[in-house]
């Protein structure tokens, strides 16, 4: 297609405007549609999470209307008696994050240094492939296997073991039921494992090569030029991948609510039942009775909300300091 | 300073202990597909894709509704989720580097890690208060809303893998600013613009949690938008959690479906994306 006639003119205009052209006709008219449309588009998205936020603090009123402090600090879930209280979701919320955070994280670092410092090369791109189609798996598939896979081989086989060996610690007592805080936070760390691997390994990337060879050059071993250059460097983006892995950990709900026994409880014991914020709102929500009950849930949901946002804001500005770090090193 | 041996010693431990890591990374993937595919296939016929759920201990039936239902939903975030993600995620490939882009970019970052539930009582909120009724159209909003930004990002990511060279050959054409974002640049990205909107719609497809309270469920075909409807992920979790060994048939099976759905998905976008990357670098 050959270009229009004016369209010489035009180009001219986009390096530098002569200065006999009022200053609109820098900007073709189709530019600025485009451009607004454009930008349009961008501010969709702050539109969006505008009316997430005004959504859920519309539905929560009610709950939030009988005093918030209360909702979150008293222990009883009720509906039937009509008081609601967060905090043994947030209890359970806590517990299962954390044991996914202290099985994923270790696996993940390792995993990510295998790949990208000790390991064949050529293995990479497999176990990569493995990792993402990991990440690819529907909660409520992984929901399923934990609940005819996972739940009896902790009931029959790990948590007897557990029991034997480590009962002396109170959160290794009770009945081995397997439908449990620990089913789910086991669940939790093998979902959350692609994004703390897959961050961790982004964040290794960026390390700095002359750092590994100075430390090569001392006459360090693999491990130790990993230890004393590589980890120190990298550290406040693997802390970043880990608070990621915890946000998506405090908002998974299907799998969780498929093997954590769903009781409004607060237990020492990782082997005895519980519940999570998105567990309970999962469970209840459809058939809540009454303005209150569905309040209270959507106050369980503000609250996730507001966690969630807090984690990943935090968890990504981490994660930008390492990756602008070389920058800063040879500035 | 210890020994060299020692030292040699902690090093290979050090990579034994991390392997090892790899391998225990692998193994609940590989018992989960495992698991789904030998105890899925059994019950997969023609009937399981086309007949309506059977009640407990009926022979047959199958969840022909709940595919319809998936698609259905899916089909009606996208009109919604695909325009808006891949505009927002366009917007940050060519005009996001001012003060308002990283805004929009951190935004959307940010919003891609909320719970899904909590986008289900939004969608709550909007659709099924007002309209008085759980809904194909409140399921269909939840999904589209948690399309957004991951797709957004995504598209970001690969509309910027676009040689600059090809933009300022079009420039230096004189051809108008919007003319190359159009018919240079998006088209050369449009593989990996598609690749993000297949990822996109997997995602969705296996969405379970926002479609509880919203689409609900169903056990006869819906047409209608406006009706309840079922879903492959909602009818995988009824049936897991209820006490019937021939529903937990049932439910290996629907798995089996779901997980075949994603995985031609997933490789789709993966096709997509080697045809874009190869035409980009040519």
């Amino acid at each position: 297609m050959p270009p229009p006639a004016d369209a010489v003119a035009r180009g001219a205009t986009l390096a530098a405007p002569p200065p006999h052209l009022p200053a609109g006709a820098a900007a073709h008219g189709g530019d600025r549609v485009w451009n607004g449309l454009l930008v349009a588009m961008g501010g969709a998205i702050l539109a969006v999470v505008g009316l997430v936020v005004l959504e859920l603090v519309k539905v929560s009123r009610p709950a939030l209307a009988a005093g918030a402090t209360q909702f979150l600090v008293q222990k009883t879930w009720d509906p039937v008696a009509g008081s609601f209280g967060a905090l043994a979701f947030m209890y359970g919320t806590l517990v299962t994050s954390v044991i996914a955070i202290a099985v994923a994280v270790p696996v993940s670092v390792g995993l990510a240094l295998f790949l990208s410092e000790m390991g064949p090369p050529r293995l990479r791109p497999v176990v990569t492939f493995a990792i993402e189609t990991l990440a690819a798996i529907p909660s409520v598939v992984y929901g399923l296997w934990g609940l005819f896979v996972l739940v009896p081989l902790l009931r029959t086989v790990v948590e007897p073991f557990l029991a034997r060996t480590l009962g002396f610690l109170p959160i290794f007592r009770g009945a081995p039921i397997g439908l449990g805080y620990l089913a789910a936070g086991l669940i939790l760390a093998v979902m959350i494992l692609p994004t703390v691997a897959s961050v961790t390994s982004e964040v290794l990337k960026t390390v700095p090569a002359s750092l590994r060879e100075a430390a090569f050059a001392l006459g360090a071993t693999r491990w130790e030029a990993i230890r004393l250059a590589v980890l120190p460097y990298a550290r406040p983006g693997i802390l970043g991948a880990a608070l990621l892995g915890l946000g998506r950990a405090l908002g998974e709900t299907m799998a969780v609510t498929m093997v954590i026994g769903n009781s409004p409880e607060i237990s020492a014991s990782l082997f005895a039942p519980g519940y999570t914020l998105p567990a309970v709102i999962a469970n209840e929500f459809a058939e809540a009775t009454g303005d209150v009950h569905v309040g209270a849930l959507a106050g369980l949901a503000l609250v996730l909300f507001g966690l969630s946002l807090l984690l990943n804001s935090v968890a990504r500005l981490l994660v930008r300091l390492v990756a602008r770090g070389p920058a800063r090193v040879a500035a | 300073m210890r020994s060299l041996p020692l030292r040699r010693a902690v090093d290979a431990l050090v990579t034994i202990a991390c392997g090892a890591m790899v391998l225990l990374a692998l193994v609940p993937l590989g018992s989960l597909l495992w698991l789904v595919v030998s105890k899925g296939a059994p019950g997969l016929s023609l009937s399981f894709f086309g007949a309506l759920p059977a009640p407990v201990g009926e022979p047959g039936g199958g969840v022909g509704n709940a595919i319809l239902g998936t698609a259905t939903m899916v089909g009606l975030a996208c009109l919604v989720g695909l325009p808006v993600g891949i505009g927002a995620g366009v917007f940050l490939a060519e005009k996001g580097d001012g003060p308002f882009g990283r805004a929009v970019r951190f935004t959307a970052e940010v919003f891609s890690g909320i719970p899904s539930i909590v986008i289900g009582i939004v969608a709550y909120g909007l659709v099924v208060l007002p309209m008085r009724r759980f809904s194909a159209l409140a399921g269909a909003l939840a999904l589209a809303l948690l399309m957004i930004p991951t797709l957004a990002r995504t598209t970001e990511e690969l509309v910027r893998l676009v040689p600059g060279t090809l933009r300022e050959a079009s420039l230096a054409l004189g051809i108008a600013q919007w003319k190359t974002s159009l018919r240079v640049v998006l088209r050369t990205a449009a593989g990996g613009i598609l690749t993000a909107a297949l990822l996109a719609i997997a995602r969705a497809a296996g969405e379970t949690a926002p479609l509880l309270f919203t689409a609900l469920n169903n056990q006869y075909w819906n047409f209608r938008p406006d009706q309840p409807t079922a879903s492959l992920t909602v009818q995988i979790f009824n049936y897991a959690i209820s006490p019937y060994e021939d529903w937990h048939q049932k439910a290996w099976t629907a798995a089996l479906v779901l997980l075949l759905l994603v995985g031609v998905l997933n490789v789709g976008a993966r096709l997509a994306l080697r045809r874009s990357t190869a035409g980009g670098r040519a």
